[in-house]
């Protein structure tokens, strides 16, 4: 088999119910389902998930590093758009 | 010479009771497939299959201690897992030949895999029944192992089997040397009988003909005509053996062999 006849899939594990997928890396594969097997092999054989998604890496559209400021820098001077201000109750996990 | 009778004796698989005979049976059946799979280890045809395959193999290893287990608490003769792993010779072995036959090529190694899958996903499902506690909870976690398995190995023969020339006829090649060693899987001998009369064991022959309808079905659809074959190879339950498993064991054990009571 060669590897570059293999699609590239980013892989997304949600660890718990309630919570966000995350990103947790890529792998080879030549189907969504086998990159879906392949991800719960690599990713998850410790019982680390509960679901699992798949995505063709080429699906990603991603910002560009070099263009980062444009999209960052406008926001450093507006502290107020954060809420850091607000006390989370106890009864409040996973946020 | 002595050592030697005394142990020889202790090893005589005729000795062994019904039940005992059928653990071991079944513990060697998965650590010597477990150990042909991991042979895959670092050579798979790309890093993801590797680790997948190395899963699977690591799967076979945990059933295979947990029958170890159950076999050295039912002989009580003060031998473990390992020593039952480590320190039995080939016509000790008790294992069904068709999970000690070379890796081979990849399609070799999932064509057999495909073949056992089929086969332990009807007999786990059966052996949940067993009347023997400990057993009937192995297979409880077997089962849900093995499903997985076969969702991994059928696509791989159907892709292998519709691919390339070159595929196509490693699958032909794989099947035609496998078939010679899938009537075993079957085959009931009288103290297995017996423990299915028990209710602890499965009729492995009542799962012939089921087995023999799936899979000719699932390869009739890549055009594959699936016929058993009429020269079984058997002994493995009587600790008769290919060429192949005494090679194995030589380096599986190696380490025990050369370094007694060995740790790390």
């Amino acid at each position: 088999m060669q590897q570059e006849k293999l699609t590239v899939y980013e892989v997304f594990i949600r660890s718990n119910r309630g919570l966000d997928h995350k990103h947790v890396g890529s792998l080879h594969a030549q189907s969504p389902e086998q990159a879906l097997m392949y991800a719960r092999d690599c990713y998850i054989r410790r019982s680390e998930g509960v679901s699992i998604w798949v995505v063709e890496s080429t699906n990603i559209t991603a910002s560009d590093e070099s263009d980062i400021e444009s999209y960052v820098d406008p926001m450093d001077d507006k502290p107020y758009r954060h809420a850091t201000h607000y006390v989370l109750p106890d009864k409040v996990r996973s946020m | 010479m002595e050592v030697a009778t005394a142990s020889a004796k202790t090893f005589d698989i005729g000795q062994q009771s019904p039940l005992s005979r059928f653990v071991l049976g079944l513990a060697d059946d998965a650590l010597v497939l477990s150990h042909r799979l991991s042979q895959w280890c670092s050579k798979a045809p790309y890093l993801e299959e590797d680790i997948a395959l190395s899963n699977v193999a690591l799967d076979y290893i945990g059933r295979a201690r947990m029958f170890y287990q159950y076999a050295a608490i039912i002989e009580d003769k003060g031998r473990n897992e390992d020593d039952l792993a480590y320190l039995r010779d080939e016509r000790q072995y008790t294992n069904l030949l068709i999970h000690e036959l070379p890796k081979g090529d990849f399609a070799f190694t999932m064509v057999r895999q495909f073949l056992v899958d089929v086969f332990y996903n009807m007999y786990l499902e059966q052996l949940l029944a067993s009347t023997d506690e400990t057993i009937a909870a192995i297979a409880a976690k077997a089962v849900k192992e093995t499903r997985y398995h076969l969702k991994r190995s059928e696509p791989w023969i159907t892709q292998l089997s519709q691919g390339t020339d070159e595929s196509r006829q490693r699958i032909l090649c794989a099947l035609d040397e496998l078939k010679d060693f899938t009537g075993e899987l079957f085959e009931m001998l009288e103290w297995e009988a017996q423990l299915v009369e028990a209710g602890i064991a499965v009729d492995r022959s009542s799962l012939q003909a089921p087995w023999d309808a799936y899979v000719q079905k699932f390869l009739a659809v890549s055009e594959i005509d699936y016929q058993d074959s009429k020269l079984q190879i058997r002994g493995g339950r009587n600790g008769i053996h290919t060429e192949h498993l005494g090679q194995m064991l030589c380096e599986m054990q190696y380490l025990q062999r050369s370094y007694p009571n060995m740790n790390w």
